[in-house]
């Protein structure tokens, strides 16, 4: 990679002054895809602005049904932490299954939702339980947070401070995994809220998003056999090496099914 | 160039790095600690898993600015004088390698692995969890009652 100015500042607000500053700055958090990527050269930032020193960027709080999680909180936490195993079970899993363990004790829940991976998994949990991302500039909603491949709604020198979510009254994600990576080639997280089923699909397309079609099918019966009834449409699926366009599609609906079944 | 302090196996080390460099880098090139491996390059492979602050990490996907005040533990840190670690002596044991270049990063894995699940671990945890090390020449068979023989001894260590 090509070499750069490093800064690791030790508050939010020294940190966003760094980027402003920088010619082509960027924060980094775990670094999980960020570092390949510089490897790569896909990316040759000026300065690199390293979030590990932020002490407000850590830590998981519960206030009633809602569990805030700190943007640089790792996977291995969120999955290792007692608060959200007991009010978010299916999201504790979802961490628990990303990458590897080594992954897990560097990527973090906000450099994970930032760098909008198609294939990620906690973009689909986002979507589905209707979180809120909260940055230094305010409060984004979770359903208009996801804008498109590897893009987000945060502007350039906004920062995610935390990820707040309520607890659902059932929730569950299914994901068929790359058997090397472990990312989504389709990921489903269906939540049962006060609003009616939602589901988040990553993987399947170019960004993750809401499962309206499948969504309205369960509001209206929730079974197996609803899903079956879907038509899902095939042109918009990401199609590669590991799986299909019509084959994602498939996915989809049998990730689906399984979330269904794990709900009942 | 910035200036990195850390801990490598107990002891205190100063350098001034390009900020660019990896952990991996670091340890090998400026420490000559060549027992890190550098497999895939792209945090695939887990050739080299090395510990910061106890947790395993993969050296080629961290700067070794990140690294700053952490403690740092590598496969040479492991053993006592002669006295290989029990983990390491599992793998001998159980002839948990043929070529070796994943040994290192496997045996940092497994600690880790018994440090988060106990001295008692099945084979289906054992498999699950070393999803993150890639090995060419054994089929793992031999790696996992390696890690578990392993696990079993540093419980049963006086």
């Amino acid at each position: 990679m090509y070499d750069f100015n490093y800064h690791k500042p030790g508050s939010v607000d020294d940190a966003i002054k760094a980027l402003r500053k920088a010619s082509d700055g960027k924060f980094v958090a775990g670094g999980m895809t960020m570092l390949p990527t510089m490897k790569h050269r896909l990316a040759s930032p000026s300065d690199v602005i390293d979030l590990g020193g932020i002490k407000e960027l850590l830590g998981i709080t519960v206030k009633g049904d809602t569990i805030t999680i700190g943007a640089m909180t790792t996977h291995a936490a969120v999955a290792a932490s007692k608060d959200v195993q007991r009010l978010l079970p299916a999201l504790a899993k979802l961490a628990g299954n990303i990458g590897d363990p080594a992954v897990r004790n560097r990527g973090t829940i906000g450099g994970s939702i930032a760098n909008n991976d198609p294939a990620a998994d906690y973009p689909a949990a986002v979507i589905a339980l209707g979180a809120t991302i909260n940055t230094s500039k305010g409060e984004i909603d979770g359903d208009e947070f996801f804008t498109g491949m590897f893009e987000t709604a945060l502007a350039e020198d906004e920062l995610i401070i935390s990820v707040s979510f309520t607890k659902p009254k059932a929730a569950a994600y299914m994901k068929f995994e790359n058997p090397a990576s472990r990312y989504a080639i389709v990921g489903v997280f269906l939540a049962k809220t006060n609003d009616g089923v939602r589901i988040g699909i990553t993987g399947a397309t170019p960004c993750a998003h809401r499962g309206m079609r499948l969504e309205e099918a369960l509001n209206k019966e929730f079974s197996t056999a609803a899903v079956d009834k879907v038509i899902m449409p095939v042109d918009k699926m990401n199609a590669d090496i590991h799986a299909s366009a019509e084959y994602r599609a498939h996915l989809v609906k049998v990730m689906t099914q399984r979330a269904v079944e794990a709900c009942k | 160039m910035p200036t990195v302090k850390m801990k490598v196996n107990g002891k205190p080390v100063t350098a001034e790095v390009e900020a660019r460099t990896l952990l991996v880098q670091f340890l090998r090139e400026n420490l000559r600690l060549t027992g890190t491996h550098v497999g895939c390059d792209t945090s695939q492979c887990g050739a080299c898993v090395v510990h910061v602050n106890g947790k395993s990490v993969k050296a080629c996907s961290m700067l070794a600015v990140m690294a700053e005040g952490c403690e740092v533990t590598t496969i040479e840190g492991l053993a006592t004088g002669n006295t290989l670690h029990p983990m390491q002596q599992a793998f001998m044991d159980n002839h948990g390698l043929q070529c070796g270049f994943c040994t290192p990063g496997m045996v940092m894995t497994a600690l880790d692995i018994v440090n988060r699940n106990g001295n008692e671990l099945d084979e289906a945890t054992v498999r699950k969890e070393l999803e993150g090390n890639i090995c060419r020449c054994t089929g793992y068979h031999n790696i996992v009652k390696s890690v578990r023989a392993g696990a079993k001894a540093m419980g049963s260590k006086p």
